[in-house]
């Protein structure tokens, strides 16, 4: 059953017009966002297939803004998302891709300030829900739906063996995992989505586990 | 957890209770929440799906130009009582249209099932308002129920424009209106899914053709004739009529039609409405470019 919950259905509260181009892209900036974990200074949006066409009439370009400023779907601030932006002295650009993707509604996040920089593929599925299908590189799917928490560790053998066992202690059960690596023996991602909502002091535990290098908490 | 339409009446005749009940029960064991907070949040859907239809009644117009003041049009000319239909019907209409204007002028609203498809079920929700005097519970109860039927066709079919064409979104969304309409005026879970049935039959084959790819052309029309549709579904089986071929049969019927359709009637801008030669020009007056670089 791809669809589990009657929210799912009747919902999500959003601002209009499109779940897919318009939710699902503020969901997608959303997810970048807690994924950086603060506010960036520059943004680089590319949009393709769907999005790229479309975007400007769908209000995709102020909605994925909006969502990367830690917006909500239905936050009305939704609308004036570029202009906050500016204001914040953020620096935003957004590119048309002509490449064929995979699913017609893409869009590729690069998001950064000083101290770092972040990129991921998200895209929007239908009704609202999306997908990240790449982050930093690294492939992975992970639907935004449920309590998820990513987990960036060297790929030595008892990284991931010690990282369920810790939930099992806590009583958190694993919906979904997958584990991906650039290379064998070096850095790896953890992703994993759970039926119950993770406390700080989990992710704490889980960051002190040996070869776990990040620990982070992508939706609640 | 009901898998499609007989399983879910099934449920409600096996236990004597309505098939909203049945849809809270799933949702508390799912997200194991108790049944106020499956209600409380019902009801915060509710509350968006209220304001949407009042800011729609004031008037609200599209960035791009496409779309708005319809509803105010409506509801003018039901005050005027020249009507030749009815006017529970013109006033589910007229809410209709105005949440799916308010959705097309960026305004908030609540995908039901989409955000394309969100005018049918709160059109026709509160046009009954006034006609059955139901309780908030009642009204909470009418989105489950609703809500129960988009349950069956997301996971058995689709409800996504772009994967299944317009059948599946305001298609579905019209027969999760039906059936919602008649457990809220009285009928029999059997009923609800003849309504369904009944209604999804006359949406099939319907193509997703967004002129210039906007949720604007022709869906804001398309809500209007959905709740139409709903209701007049949802009086036939109120009357006893009954669909011949049996509702989850409709919807594998929705699904098959989706697979089939070409790819320039869901949701592409390039089929449909979307190519005639003013979709083409309303296009390119917004966009500045043709989407359709082939034709």
């Amino acid at each position: 059953m791809k669809f589990k919950s009657v929210f799912d259905i009747i919902g999500p509260v959003m601002i209009g017009p499109s779940s897919s181009h318009t939710a699902g892209a503020a969901r997608i900036g959303k997810v970048a966002r807690s994924l950086f974990g603060r506010q960036p200074k520059w943004i680089t949006i590319s949009f393709y297939g769907s999005f790229a066409n479309t975007y400007k009439g769908h209000g995709t370009d102020v909605a994925i803004i909006g969502g990367i400023l830690d917006f909500d779907t239905f936050d009305e601030r939704i609308k004036s998302a570029l202009g906050i932006a500016h204001q914040l002295g953020i620096n935003v650009s957004f590119r048309e891709e002509d490449a064929v993707t995979d699913h017609p509604n893409t869009a590729r996040v690069k998001i950064g300030d000083d101290a770092g920089e972040l990129e991921l593929v998200g895209i929007s599925i239908g009704g609202g829900k999306i997908e990240i299908t790449e982050l930093n590189g690294f492939e992975l799917k992970l639907s935004g739906n449920h309590p998820a928490i990513l987990i960036a560790h060297n790929d030595k053998f008892g990284a991931i063996a010690s990282v369920s066992n810790l939930l099992a202690k806590h009583q958190i059960n694993i919906g979904h995992m997958e584990v991906s690596r650039k290379e064998r023996g070096k850095l790896a991602l953890m992703t994993i989505e759970v039926d119950q909502n993770i406390d700080q002091s989990v992710l704490d535990d889980l960051s002190l586990l040996p070869n776990i290098l990040q620990v982070t908490k992508i939706v609640d | 957890m009901f898998r499609n339409v007989a399983e879910l009446v099934q449920l409600a005749e096996n236990k004597n209770i309505k098939i909203a009940q049945v849809m809270i029960e799933q949702e508390m064991e799912v997200k194991e929440k108790t049944r106020e907070e499956v209600l409380s949040l019902m009801g915060q859907n509710l509350d968006v799906m209220e304001r949407a239809v009042e800011k729609g009644l004031a008037g609200v117009h599209s960035f791009s130009g496409l779309t708005g003041g319809d509803a105010v049009l409506l509801q003018k000319y039901i005050q005027k009582g020249q009507f030749l239909t009815g006017e529970i019907i013109l006033d589910a209409v007229s809410k209709a249209v105005a949440t799916n204007e308010v959705n097309a002028a960026m305004g908030t609203i609540c995908a039901t099932p989409t955000a394309g498809s969100a005018g049918v079920v709160p059109g026709t929700l509160f046009a009954l308002k006034n006609k059955l005097n139901p309780s908030r519970e009642q009204m909470i109860e009418f989105l489950f129920t609703a809500g129960a039927f988009g349950f069956v066709v997301a996971n058995n079919a689709s409800i996504s424009g772009a994967a299944g064409g317009c059948q599946a979104e305001v298609g579905s969304a019209s027969g999760m209106a039906a059936a919602a309409i008649v457990e809220m005026a009285g009928g029999t879970p059997k009923q609800s899914s003849e309504a369904m049935a009944i209604t999804l039959k006359n949406m099939l084959g319907l193509v997703c053709d967004p002129v210039a790819g906007l949720v604007e052309v022709p869906c804001v029309k398309r809500n209007a004739m959905g709740a139409s549709n709903a209701m007049i579904a949802a009086d036939m089986a109120l009357a006893g009529i009954t669909s011949r071929i049996p509702c989850d049969e409709v919807i594998d019927a929705m699904y098959k039609i989706g697979q089939n359709m070409p790819t320039a009637l869901k949701e592409t801008a390039q089929g449909g409405l979307a190519a005639t030669p003013t979709g083409k020009e309303l296009q390119e007056k917004i966009f500045g470019v043709s989407l359709n670089k082939n034709n």
